[in-house]
């Protein structure tokens, strides 16, 4: 009698097989992959300049390819993190509501499935398309930088892309929920896709102008004490890393730079002493922890939000 | 057989102070084609939510199959099947794999299935139409489709909310011949939902009539046949009372 894939499954097939279908995911696969030929070509040009053998990041060659520009177009790191919200927003933004105009939404809660199984089954098959995409592309841009520096990564640095790509799939995945939490608290797509593009601006433009504004009205006066700075530096740090784009970069910085050894101010004592060496690739993940908890908690409330919202939702036909 | 089926008790739906049903109570029995019959506005489709667990009761509870609809929505759909009234498709793929897709989410297989979809298709009147893109499917088209929908998970209950809307009154004598069908052949019990006297009276055994959300009367159209009274004569009556009444 098992021989039937769950409903669960069936929706996630269905759901990935219309992404994939759909013009948006090639609009958007198209605009990622110039970003990717974009970054690459920045990186290798970057490559010529000399090295400054006292770099601690230099071991790290291969990593630089994700993180190096020659300044005429941004890193691969951080066309993700610009980016990336843009792959989550277009994959989720329509996901319920678009369903409930055309009247699908009804006759699928007629089938005898569970209501968080649709916002589950949505959320899964967004994600693994999300995934698979960046995984191919930062293989690709791997692969072609093998070509072209003809150094192959080392295991540390193979792992270290891995984990970038899994902190910039949890990052775009905060933007899927988010976009997918508006799809459900808005009937129309174009509005629930002009919020979460809002919200994106708000955080990559306006919010770091904010913050600026904030620090230059607060900064502590030139006689202020080392211990006033310090807390004064925390302070604009904390308010930094309620955006998750922030929290991003930084995550990927870590990871992605294995010198960088804290994210946050540091005390002459804390520096005094220290040899600037790489850190070991466990050593970095709990140096960007405390950013990764951050994305999730994140993620977490917009899909516990939504599905607030969609559980006890009267769902009309049309 | 007269074993409840669909129990409604006390059944009230309030949106704000606006009362859309009103302490409804209603029992259909297995078996039964059932009339719902009232003006637009009157109730008919919140009531349906309510019995599938669309929408939750302000107070009062639906028993189908002795489950409750609000806290076992799940059981009642395995039994239940419902045409939404306006019922959308996924316009890009094709009449067949709308139905197909509805098979898996029933967990049939897909052997069973597609012979199903073959036969269901022919019982509408979709006949060779099946290739073609949903999007692509006249008003009509998509209503026959979607009680297509509504079979193919082999139901005890069908609930049809203004089924014939958009068909041909060709299409609407087969509608009602292939309801016919149905309850005598395959012993499923169907709530028909409708501001349509004639299609109701000529479908269903038993018929109550809702207004405001309130239902009004009861009506079994056999033992209104003898006493040779008229649907409509009744229909009529009661609507002018509840007009008077609301001058
Ligand atoms: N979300 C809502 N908020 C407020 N009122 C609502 C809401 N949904 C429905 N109503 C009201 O409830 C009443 C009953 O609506 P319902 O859809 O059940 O009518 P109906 O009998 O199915 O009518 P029709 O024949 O037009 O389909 C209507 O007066 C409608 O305005
Ligand atoms: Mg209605």
């Amino acid at each position: 009698m098992n021989n039937t894939i769950s409903p669960f499954w069936v929706i996630v097939n269905k759901e990935i097989a219309d992404h994939l279908k759909s013009w948006r995911f090639l609009i958007l696969l198209f605009i990622l992959l110039l970003t990717c030929m974009g970054s690459l070509y920045s990186a290798l040009h970057g490559f010529k300049t000399p090295i400054k053998s006292e770099d601690p990041n230099n071991a790290f060659f291969f990593l630089k390819l994700f993180t190096v520009s020659d300044g005429s177009l941004p890193s691969f790191a951080i066309f993700i993190s610009f980016l990336g919200p843009l792959l989550g927003i277009g994959l989720g933004f329509d996901l319920i509501n678009t369903e409930q105009n055309k009247g699908t939404l009804s006759r699928l809660l007629s089938q005898p499935i569970h209501r968080d199984c649709i916002i589950n089954a949505k959320f899964l098959a967004a994600l693994s398309v999300i995934s698979i995409l960046f995984f191919a592309l930062s293989f690709l841009v791997m692969g072609f930088g093998l070509l072209y520096i003809g150094i192959p990564p080392t295991a540390s640095e193979f792992w270290r892309v891995v984990f970038f790509d899994l902190v910039s799939i949890l990052y775009v995945a905060f933007w899927l929920n988010l976009s997918i939490l508006f799809s459900v608290c808005f009937t129309q797509p174009a509005t629930s896709a002009l919020s979460s593009i809002a919200i994106w601006l708000f955080f990559s433009i306006f919010y770091p102008m904010i913050i600026h504004l904030v620090a230059h009205a607060t900064s502590p006066s030139e006689m202020a004490t080392p211990h006033e700075i310090y807390h004064f530096q925390e302070f604009i740090m904390s308010l930094l890393q309620l955006s998750p784009s922030e929290l991003f970069n930084e995550a990927t910085t870590t990871l992605l730079m294995p010198s960088v050894r804290s994210l946050g101010p540091l005390t002459m004592q804390q520096v005094q002493g220290a040899i600037p060496g790489p850190l070991p690739l466990g050593q970095s993940i709990l140096v960007a922890w405390p950013q990764l908890t951050g994305l999730i908690a994140a993620t977490v409330i917009c899909f516990a939000l939504s599905y607030f919202l969609f559980m006890r939702r009267e769902v009309r036909s049309r | 057989m007269s074993d409840p089926i669909i129990v409604l008790n006390d059944l009230t739906k309030k949106y704000g102070d606006y009362t859309a049903v009103d302490h409804v109570n209603l029992t259909i029995n297995q078996g039964d084609v059932f009339g719902m019959l009232g003006p637009n506005g009157a109730g008919k489709s919140t009531t349906i939510l309510m019995m599938l667990g669309l929408t939750e009761p302000t107070s009062g509870n639906v028993e189908i199959c002795g489950f409750n609809s609000t806290t076992h929505p799940i059981d009642v759909k395995r039994k239940v099947g419902y045409l939404p009234e306006d019922v959308g498709f996924y316009d890009n793929i094709t009449g067949i794999e709308n139905l197909r897709y509805t098979a898996q989410l029933n967990g049939i297989p897909t052997a069973k299935a597609n012979i199903k979809i073959e036969q269901l298709l022919k019982r509408v009147g979709l006949e060779g139409q099946g290739e073609k893109k949903a999007g692509k499917y006249s008003r009509g088209m998509r209503q026959r489709l979607g009680l297509a929908d509504v079979l193919i998970k082999d139901p005890q209950i069908i609930i049809l909310d203004e089924p014939t809307s958009g068909i041909d009154p060709a299409g609407v004598v087969e509608f009602i011949n292939l309801i016919h069908e149905l309850s005598e052949k395959d012993g499923l019990t169907i709530l028909f939902s409708s501001h349509i006297l004639d299609q109701v009276q000529k479908a269903c055994q038993r018929v109550v009539l809702f207004n405001k959300g309130q239902l009004l009367a009861e009506i079994d159209l056999a033992e209104m046949k003898e006493k040779g009274e008229d649907l409509s004569d009744i229909y009529s009556q009661y609507f002018e009372e509840g007009g008077k009444k609301h001058e």
